[in-house]
């Protein structure tokens, strides 16, 4: 127990005496929760928009007035010509076409309903496909706008009130970021524990102060849980810091309890510490070590469903997600804090995360053990 | 009185891969004893020593430290050793101070142990001033005497040094050997690589490696004399001569 103190003093020491790790814990987590969410964000805007109109109607014009307020596309041209339209898809110069028929006006005033054609250019699929969606929403709004607009004109209430529906209608802006953080949350927690904790131990022993730990009496064990005891702190603490800056950032708070959270971040960080260990073993250079952490990194944030959903994966992909630590924090991370899901609810999670923790740890120090 | 063998090996040997580092190297180092292991560069010193402490498991051959078998035993022996790598081995990025607290600490010496003798060390090495300095600070003599004195800071019955005065000043050298003779007064045996003939000199016993093999073995007055030789750099050329391993 007391050669543990003398460990875990020690190891303290360093890391907070090492400018690099400081930077990492404080400055690493801002930038990505900062930064990602928006430079990764799926959100569309300027959606370059041709509107086709054959009505040339007050509506019409007023129709294509609402949607370019929307604010997610920018009207490019506005022609009656439906073949300069579809060139302008041709040649990319834009994303969405709006046909508006003639009859436009007289059907909307008639029937209070009319329809409009669509036209989207599918190479950017993601931006066709989102603004389609938008244009719709604003189109339905429309045709309700229109409606209210005509039991309200008895009222002398000259100004429908078509802006504010609108507004709340789809709003991908918010849910997009709550949608981000939680899983860039669980990226900074993985990174301190395998990286930092595997780049630590293969500076001893490059530096060659492991030799001379392991010329003393110490034990294994309690080497190993010197080194992992540090990085598990280190990791709640990043989780704590990514936490906060969520909240004062994006006014994030989970809907499920802090608690689920740290306890599952707890047994999380035994899997990944169990993981960086034993990369740890495998090295005998922090660029070798670097090299495996920066390789492992990049699968699991790629087939963790991160920025992918795993349910659009393809099969043989989605078989690796069931192997990666990283996949089951994110479901975890995104349902208590989207959803409010208990600690009951991730059980089944916090049990396959155990069993990589004991898979993890126990290769680790058998492989550890034969190199001494 | 003849002195009891505190190291005894009998055709040690260490292979790599089919590359035998070590080969079947039979020596006794007696208690309280100054043991220079010569060689040159990739005779196979470090792989011997890395074996007499317990670090790397031998290929085959007998060895026993301080009674301790070095198959079985290792961790008694780590009880009974210092060692100093040939690489540094303090952390740099602590404090002379902290350095020393932390291996006396993972000895499981008591704290007014380690108080007494830091104060103690420190007076010695004339560091006082230096004592909550961080290690990288330090010039790399002062730095090789500190590594020395907490390799024997728990007290332990050998030390095994791996050229511990590498790269150090003459004058530092000197200093260094007045350590190794205060240590080896209070009955610590030492075990010492080197490079510098002159230290050979200081030595009780030497032995010369020729790769991998003990060539030869005696008080550098005896080698001196079978060799025909006026110095113990001329002993180790005509040995080191017959040498046919590259170069490291
Ligand atoms: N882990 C290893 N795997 C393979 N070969 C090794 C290993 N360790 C050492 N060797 C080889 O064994 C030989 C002896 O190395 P060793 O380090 O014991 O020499 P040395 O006498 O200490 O040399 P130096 O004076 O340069 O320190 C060298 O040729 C070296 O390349
Ligand atoms: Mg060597």
């Amino acid at each position: 127990m007391r050669t543990l103190q003398f460990l875990l003093q020690k190891e303290f020491r360093q890391i907070f005496r090492d400018p690099a790790i400081l930077r990492i814990i404080f400055v690493m987590p801002m930038m990505q929760l900062l930064i990602l969410p928006w430079a990764a964000d799926y959100e569309v805007k300027n959606i370059k928009l041709v509107v086709v109109d054959h009505d040339h109607s007050d509506y019409s014009r007023q129709f294509v007035s609402k949607v370019t307020a929307s604010g997610y596309f920018l009207l490019n041209t506005y022609t009656s010509s439906y073949s300069e339209a579809s060139q302008q898809i041709a040649d990319d110069k834009a994303d969405i076409a709006v046909e508006i028929p003639a009859r436009f006006e007289k059907d909307l005033v008639k029937e209070s309903e009319a329809p409009v054609f669509l036209a989207v250019n599918a190479v950017n699929g993601v931006k066709a496909v989102l603004g389609a969606a938008y244009l719709q929403s604003i189109i339905q709004d429309f045709n309700n706008g229109i409606r209210a607009k005509w039991i309200q004109m008895p009222r002398l209430s000259p100004e429908p009130n078509i802006e504010v529906v609108s507004s709340n209608w789809y709003n991908p802006l918010m849910n997009y970021k709550w949608f981000m953080v939680p899983g860039i949350l669980v990226v900074l927690v993985t990174m301190v524990g395998s990286f930092l904790a595997s780049l630590n131990i293969v500076k001893e022993k490059e530096i060659g102060t492991i030799e001379q730990i392991n010329v003393t009496p110490i034990k294994k064990y309690h080497f190993i849980l010197g080194k992992l005891i540090p990085f598990w702190v280190l990791g709640l603490i990043i989780l704590t810091i990514g936490l906060l800056i969520s909240y004062v950032a994006y006014g994030i708070v989970p809907a499920g309890s802090f608690f689920t959270i740290y306890v599952f971040a707890a047994a999380y960080l035994l899997a990944v510490l169990g993981l960086g260990l034993l990369v740890s073993t495998f090295c005998s250079t922090q660029q070798q070590a670097m090299l495996i952490s920066f390789f492992l990194m990049m699968i699991f944030i790629l087939l963790g469903g991160l920025y992918t959903p795993i349910e659009s994966m393809p099969t043989w992909a989605q078989w690796i997600t069931r192997f990666n630590p990283v996949t089951y924090f994110i479901h975890v991370m995104r349902f208590v804090i989207l959803k409010g899901s208990s600690l009951a609810d991730i059980l089944p999670q916090l049990c396959i995360i155990l069993i990589f923790a004991f898979v993890l740890n126990s290769w680790a120090v058998i492989n550890y053990r034969k190199r001494a | 009185m003849e002195a009891e063998n505190i190291i005894t090996t009998e055709e040690l040997t260490k292979r790599f891969a089919g590359f035998t580092a070590v080969d079947a190297i039979s020596f006794n180092v007696k208690k309280g004893e100054i043991f220079g292991f010569l060689g040159a560069n990739g005779a196979g010193k470090t792989t011997a020593m890395r074996m007499l402490c317990g670090l790397s498991k031998p290929t085959s051959g007998k060895a026993t430290i301080a009674g301790a078998d070095v198959y079985k035993q290792t961790e008694q022996i780590k009880k009974s050793i210092g060692y100093m790598s040939q690489k540094f081995s303090l952390y740099e990025d602590l404090t002379v101070k902290e350095n020393i607290r932390f291996y006396g600490g993972i000895y499981g010496k008591t704290n007014a142990f380690i108080k007494e003798k830091t104060a103690f060390l420190l007076h010695q090495l004339n560091i006082e001033n230096e004592a909550d300095k961080l290690v990288a600070s330090l010039p790399l003599g002062w730095k090789q005497k500190l590594a020395f004195s907490v390799a024997i800071f728990h007290e332990p019955q050998i030390v095994f040094l791996d050229e511990p005065t590498g790269g150090v000043d003459p004058v530092t050298r000197r200093e260094f050997w007045n350590l190794i003779y205060q240590a080896s007064e209070r009955g610590i045996t030492i075990f010492v690589t080197t490079h510098y003939m002159d230290e050979a000199e200081y030595c009780n016993r030497v032995s010369i490696m020729v790769d991998g093999k003990i060539e030869a073995l005696d008080t550098p007055r005896g080698l001196k004399e079978t060799y025909n030789a006026t110095t113990m750099d001329d002993v180790f050329l005509q040995l080191a001569r017959k040498a046919t391993r590259a170069d490291v």
